[in-house]
């Protein structure tokens, strides 16, 4: 490999090749194995056979691209054809149009590669590396001209430019941090974070059917999925998606004695328990509630929440215990909450226990 | 005029006797009126007594009582008491082949069916006859055909797809657990699922999901069943892991042929 061309800057013996033989530890490097000629390079019918192979793919490519027209026109969106062996149909238009379309973009590349396999020249190239360091000459001369600037610039002598500068380098920033800091949406507003629709006597109604819930709706062994009634007050522009991720709850309910605790004394109304549906985790929607052991399993990464102690994790990656709303019935015998939740629901976030 | 000695007793006793009278008259008739509408005959009730004490009291006692002890899992033959879990339970546990149980198990699987269905109604109707409990719904409960897809699938979407999936395939719980798919489950098996909640499901009766939802959901589980399929083949509906899991194991595998193709040496 290296009996041709020198390298350019061949002063140091260590960049040489023989010297990388003996840095691998004696053993030789093979180099290149020797060069067979392929069959196309030798035999001219193998060659032509080749050349016809080549052709044929882009002519297959011309073929599919033609029948993709056709079925285009000729398909009824609405036909479907069967699929054997698995007792399906698979819409016609689609799987023509996508099997033509997709065979004739293949044939052209399937093409271009057998090409250049058989046919395009077969020459090996060597392509010499070179050590990435420049030679010590240069980074010698390289030191030389930096510390020379320094010199003939004064800035090691002239103590008052010297600091001036610093100082001017050192408050040059600060815009920038104002700047970007300016394009937060004003002061970080925490109440989006801590508060939801949730308040003293809103009532509690079936999502998404907005049905305002007795007492004697929710069946033991029973879970209800509910919002806050203003809910539906809030338009969308306002965000009603994030009000509703927010104060999304569900209601549970199960023989007062299988309650072994709540985060809040007498916070269920007879039995009934009323949990955010937001997991403290990351923030999934969880309802796969298991009514013979009182679990809330979530789907996401399976943190599992005992609803009859206080919501506490009893699986998985959350960290918090689900945020249990008060509940409490009005005069007209509908279900309200009693206040906002007492913590901020769902996902952690840093200023949480600002 | 002086009255009896007697007079007082007698009119205690006279008052007594019409209360008495009166609570026997009302007693039967609420007891009429909790009945199921449609009256098993006493036939059918000593049918569905005969096959319970053969098939099921081994379990559940000889009078559905339930027996205390350690269950089938713990190696027992503890069972719980049947007594006002209604004809809906009954006819839900048996006609999917739940119950009979056939052996220790995180939760009673769906198998093959032992009763035929005029035992299974015998069965239902014995069990509903020992104290009142949900009822199998009527054949106009289970009429779907007027009820609104769309609300059935925000409904669906809502109260089962977290457990049963949005397509109805079914997925796994803990412990063991699974939600079963729904789509080999007859309009009255959901109906009754939902009415009375078996195993871990909870149970969503007719005040916290009305006769309207529940069809509504039911014509959305028959939308799910019977809907055309484009693309040939689901791969079991199970969201983006099965698609993706497709897509990489014959997607990689023709790339991987494709680069072979390219890099292999030619003769």
């Amino acid at each position: 490999m290296t009996d041709n061309s020198p390298t350019p800057q061949s002063s140091s013996a260590a960049e040489t090749g023989t010297d990388v033989v003996a840095r691998n530890q004696g053993h030789d490097i093979p180099g290149l194995p020797p060069h067979r000629p392929r069959q196309t390079d030798i035999d001219p019918r193998a060659a032509k056979r080749a050349e016809r192979q080549v052709a044929l793919m882009f002519l297959a490519s011309a073929l599919m691209t033609v029948l993709f027209v056709i079925a285009f026109v000729q398909i009824p969106t609405t036909d479907t054809w069967p699929v054997p062996f698995f007792n399906a149909t698979i819409n016609a238009s689609n799987t023509a149009l996508g099997v033509t379309f997709g065979l004739a973009i293949f044939f052209i590349g399937a093409g271009a590669i057998q090409w250049a396999k058989k046919l395009m020249p077969d020459k090996e190239v060597v392509q010499l590396r070179h050590p990435l360091k420049s030679t010590q000459q240069e980074r010698d001369e390289a030191a030389e001209v930096f510390w020379d600037g320094a010199d003939e610039s004064g800035f090691g002598q002239r103590k008052i430019i010297r600091r001036s500068l610093l100082l001017a380098m050192g408050l040059f920033p600060i815009p920038l941090v104002v700047m970007l800091r300016d394009l937060a949406p004003g002061p970080l507003d925490l109440g989006v974070l801590k508060e939801t629709l949730w308040e003293e006597g809103s009532r509690i109604v079936t999502d998404p059917l907005e049905r305002p819930v007795r007492p004697a709706d929710v069946p033991i062994g029973g879970v209800v999925s509910a919002m806050p009634a203003n809910l539906t007050e809030v338009q969308h522009e306002e965000g009603n998606l994030n009000a509703r991720a927010k104060a999304a709850i569900i209601l549970v309910r199960m023989a007062p004695e299988d309650i072994q605790s709540q985060q809040g004394e007498g916070w269920d109304y007879q039995g009934i328990l009323a949990f955010s549906k937001i997991c403290t985790h990351v923030g999934c929607p969880i309802a796969l509630y298991q009514q013979r052991t009182h679990h809330l399993l979530c789907p996401c990464h399976q943190s599992t929440f005992d609803l009859s102690d206080s919501g506490n994790v009893v699986f998985g990656p959350a960290a918090r215990a689900l945020p249990q709303l008060p509940i409490t019935v009005d005069e007209e015998g509908f279900l309200i909450a009693r206040s906002d939740f007492d913590q901020p629901v769902g996902p952690s976030f840093w200023e949480r226990d600002r | 005029m002086r009255r009896s000695r007697w007079a007082a007793l007698i009119a205690v006793v006279a008052a007594l006797v019409a209360v008495g009278v009166a609570y026997a008259v009302l007693n039967a008739q609420s007891k009429a009126a909790a009945a199921p509408a449609e009256s098993a005959t006493s036939a059918q009730l000593e049918e569905g007594r005969k096959l319970f004490l053969e098939g099921c009291s081994s379990c559940h006692g000889l009078n559905a009582e339930g027996i205390d002890g350690a269950t089938v899992n713990n190696g027992g033959n503890g069972g719980p008491s049947l007594i006002g879990v209604g004809s809906a339970s009954v006819h839900f546990q048996v006609s999917t082949g739940r119950m009979p149980l056939a052996g220790p198990a995180a939760q009673a699987p769906v198998k093959t069916v032992e009763y035929t269905a005029e035992e299974t109604e015998a069965l239902a109707a014995y069990i509903a006859s020992l104290a009142p409990g949900p009822a199998s719904p009527s054949e106009e409960e289970l009429d779907f055909s007027e009820a609104d897809v769309a609300e059935g699938g925000e409904l669906f979407r809502t109260n089962c797809s977290q457990c049963h999936n949005f397509a109805g395939r079914g997925g796994a719980l803990s412990d063991g657990a699974y939600a079963p798919s729904i789509l080999d489950a007859t309009p009255q098996q959901i109906y009754e699922a939902m009415l009375t909640g078996p195993q871990q499901m909870p149970v969503f009766s007719n005040e916290s999901l009305t006769v309207e939802e529940k069809q509504a959901i039911l014509a959305y589980v028959d939308d799910l069943r019977t809907a055309p399929n484009p693309a040939g083949q689901d791969l079991g509906s199970l969201g983006p892991v099965g698609d993706g899991l497709f897509a990489w194991l014959v997607g990689i595998v023709l790339f991987v042929a494709v680069a072979v193709w390219i890099g292999a040496r030619v003769r």
